[in-house]
């Protein structure tokens, strides 16, 4: 680990010499065209209202109503704003950079810095940031943005067992190279990372996005120890995109004050991602699967996973695409999402039996894109969940109409 | 009609059949006798209100290190195991200790009476003493409570026998037991020499709710109270770790949870079941039905209740003899368990049976024929029924 720090440290302060002898020689080549752009672009290729100033502003929101039952009971219809995003991006020099993301949530009940970051462009494949990083694990922990997805709800098992949108203070560095066809894209990040939460939580299951309410990591590490997020990833135009994602590291807080309160326990996450849009039918397809590991200590409750495993996958089927409603540029698609979750991927101790903490879900849609950036969505949503004895799940259904839309 | 307005006129109505239809979107509900959980029929709003909180307090309400969980526990919620207000699962049985014979207290010195076999990150659980006899309970279901609370303690002597006077080999004793501090008794109490009848746990060890909640905070959770400030791990008092008003409320839920519905009461098998049921005696201990008297509860009052228990303790032969034990009981004594919402068992116990105190038996047949001591007739004379008899009286016991 310190290896890594020198040598990023080294690169840093060789660059920055390099940039300050002339900067007339950098050459800003960081944008690329839709077509060549990747998942790992999604924080830097957003739509912006502003962009011919220095300073960008944009944004997206995201606002719906659901009718949700389960087993019979439900709470009625209910209206949601669940987020409302403000982008501000400023280029501090052709190849320095920053960018923010400010998420309100529920309303405004919860105010979050998302991303906050300076990027140093020294060479397409050699790309210093730093701040407040989005961790490239998976894809959709970066590519989140509301308006570019077809359902309603973001995918359980990015959100709810992966931490998306998960972000913390770190810095590291990122490239991507093209060769014809071919894009190679690679991030590496150190930032602070969880902490006892994520075993020690209300949710009763062991949930990696508990440590998103801990504030204090925006400050501070839990423990010392740095949360090691590296991502790559391979993009062919006519194909689509894979991408292999990894995170690791100490997440407790296992000494305070040159007190050994615990053991070091480890936590790693493994993701694959991809997508591709088929040529004859247009037809989009996403998906993302995550396994989760987790050092639980064989001495607390089982409500604990140690393995955790769960994904999804988008289909987005255009069927018209056409001039409608007076907008030139609509299109018209049905989509399905299917997704699954295992909380805690093993056996009882006492029994040998299956433990379930189980959720999947099927997710038919429609959606209407007047213009790219907003979409109208209509879903049905049928899910089942099983407690942690695994007996008979729990059965939700109902409509989610929302509507998402960048400014 | 432009095409502009044809499609506008589209999606509105496609909209609105979509908001209209909410309702057959809906998942069924489950028939109410498929259920365990669910309010008693015919409390007040007030009550309902207070149902409801003790509902969120005992199903969604998990401790963590940060809210007082342990530092040694057994499970981290009363959902945890409680699946439904069901019968647990052996993931959470509780392990009891400390006392063998009658009318002595647990042996604290040794870690007893129970067992926290789990500890939160960075302690360590409690370990059996070596050479220790110990008890294993899987939960028991939690409903219909409030109705056996609700019986005279005259009801529940009414159907003991010490001394085997009717000769049919069935005895029953209630479990007299020191009662904690802060009970209140009431007029239908009758104490014996300043103890109390056990009506509740495996042993009928816990005199009310009120105990048998504080205990379960107290012994399951390592969470302290005011009525229980003393912390399992330090054997100290410490601050309360849960407020009164929770545990107030979690009794009155358990008070008002509804008795178990049974299903299929009219078909000719169940019925020929229940003849069976009653031609073997099962029913000396198994007592089928009370009628409660006038509570403070109005929805409790004046019901007839088919508990399928006499709550007093019998003698179940050798083979349940644990070599431990709780209040007055022998080792070999154990409370008549409630059979309602015996057929409901799988859906909270992860599909499968797990019956008995310690969830050894896997089915209902093995359960009868673990049966020994006073039991030992009717468990022989189940084993001699025809196949047929013995269906029916399966099938009626799974419709309880």
């Amino acid at each position: 680990m310190k290896k890594l720090i020198i040598t990023l440290f080294i690169g840093l302060l060789s660059q920055q010499l390099i940039a300050q002898v002339d900067q007339s020689l950098l050459k800003d080549d960081r944008s690329d065209s839709l077509e060549n752009a990747m998942n790992m672009d999604a924080l830097s290729n957003r739509v912006y209202a502003t962009s011919s100033s220095p300073v960008s502003i944009g944004g997206y929101l995201e606002a719906d109503y659901k009718y949700i039952g389960e087993d019979g009971l439900t709470d009625g219809h209910s209206f949601r704003i669940p987020r409302v995003t403000l982008f501000i991006t400023s280029s501090i020099s052709s190849r320095i950079k920053f960018m923010s993301e400010f998420e309100f949530e529920e309303g405004g009940e919860e105010i979050a810095i998302e991303f906050a970051a300076m990027d140093v462009n020294f060479h397409p494949l050699l790309n210093l940031r730093g701040g407040v990083v989005v961790n490239p694990i998976g894809a959709f922990n970066q590519n989140h943005d509301g308006p570019k997805w077809e359902f309603v709800d973001r995918p359980i098992a990015m959100t709810q067992m992966l931490p998306a949108t998960w972000s913390n203070v770190g810095f590291g560095l990122y490239g991507k190279m093209y060769q014809k066809d071919w894009a190679f894209g690679y991030e590496a990040y150190l930032t602070n990372g969880f902490d006892n939460s994520i075993v020690t939580n209300t949710k009763n299951r062991t949930f990696l996005p508990a440590s998103k309410d801990n504030k204090e990591r925006f400050e501070e590490s839990s423990n010392g120890e740095p949360l090691f997020t590296g991502k790559i990833a391979v993009r062919n135009q006519n194909i689509g995109e894979l991408g292999l994602s990894y995170m690791c590291g100490i997440y407790n807080t296992h000494e305070d004050d040159g007190l050994i309160l615990d053991k070091p326990r480890r936590l790693d996450v493994f993701a694959v991602d991809f997508n591709t849009e088929l040529p004859l039918s247009d037809t989009y397809i996403v998906g993302e699967w995550a396994w989760v590991f987790v050092d639980v200590p064989n001495t607390f409750t089982q409500q604990y996973g140690e393995k955790q495993s769960g994904g999804f996958l988008d289909i987005v089927q255009p069927v018209i695409d056409k001039p409608m409603f007076g907008f030139d540029d609509a299109v018209f698609n049905v989509a399905l999402r299917l997704e699954s979750v295992d909380w805690n991927v093993g056996t009882f101790n006492e029994t040998g039996g299956n433990i379930g903490d189980e959720i999947w879900a099927v997710v038919p849609g429609i959606s209407f894109r007047p213009t790219y950036q907003t979409v109208f969505r209509l879903n049905y949503r049928y899910q089942e969940q099983t407690d942690i004895l695994g007996n008979p799940p729990a059965k939700t259904s109902g409509i989610e109409i929302g509507f998402a839309t960048y400014f | 009609m432009t095409t502009r307005k044809i499609q506008s006129a589209c999606a509105v109505l496609l909209l609105v059949a979509a908001i209209y239809s909410c309702d057959s979107l809906i998942p069924e509900a489950p028939a109410e006798s498929d259920l365990l959980d669910g309010p008693t029929e015919g409390l007040s709003t007030s009550e309902q209100s207070r149902f409801l909180k003790g509902d969120i307090a005992f199903n969604d309400e998990v401790f963590t290190p940060e809210s007082g969980l342990g530092p040694v526990f057994v499970a981290n919620s009363c959902g945890s195991c409680h699946a439904g207000d069901g019968k647990g699962h052996p993931f959470t049985t509780l392990t009891r200790f400390g006392q063998t014979q009658p009318n002595t207290a647990p042996d604290i010195s040794i870690g007893g009476p129970q067992l926290q076999n789990r500890a939160i990150p960075g302690f360590e659980p409690e370990t059996m003493p070596s050479g220790v006899p110990s008890m294993d309970f899987t939960p028991p279901a939690v409903t219909g409570l409030g109705f056996l609370e609700a019986l005279t303690d005259q009801q529940i002597l009414d159907n003991a026998d010490p001394n085997d006077d009717d000769s049919d080999g069935i005895s029953g004793v209630p479990n007299y037991i020191n009662p904690p501090s802060y009970f209140i008794p009431k007029p239908s109490h009758q104490p014996v020499g300043g103890q109390y009848i056990g009506r509740f746990g495996k042993k009928a060890a816990a005199v009310d709710l009120l105990h048998q909640t504080v205990g379960a905070y107290n012994q399951d959770m390592g969470v302290t109270s005011t009525f229980n400030p003393i912390d399992p791990h330090t054997g100290l008092s410490t601050d309360p770790e849960v407020s009164d008003q929770t545990i107030r409320d979690v009794v009155f839920y358990l008070h008002t949870l509804k008795a178990p519905i049974q299903r299929d009461a009219d078909d000719s098998e169940v019925i020929r079941g229940k003849e069976v049921f009653m031609s073997i005696n099962c029913s000396s201990c198994h007592v089928p039905s009370f009628t409660t008297p006038q509570s403070d509860i109005d929805a409790l009052s004046n019901k007839t209740i088919f508990p399928y228990s006499d709550l007093l303790l019998h003698d179940m032969g050798s083979g349940l003899d644990d070599g431990a034990t709780e209040g007055s009981a022998e080792t070999f004594e154990w409370r008549t368990p409630p059979l309602w919402g015996l057929g409901l068992a799988p859906e909270s116990q992860g599909g499968e049976f797990f019956l008995m105190h310690d969830g050894r038996a896997k089915s209902i047949q093995e359960a009868i024929e673990l049966h020994g001591g006073e039991a030992q007739q009717s468990r022989d004379d189940f084993v001699a029924l025809s196949d047929a008899d013995k269906q029916a009286l399966l099938k009626f016991l799974r419709s309880l």
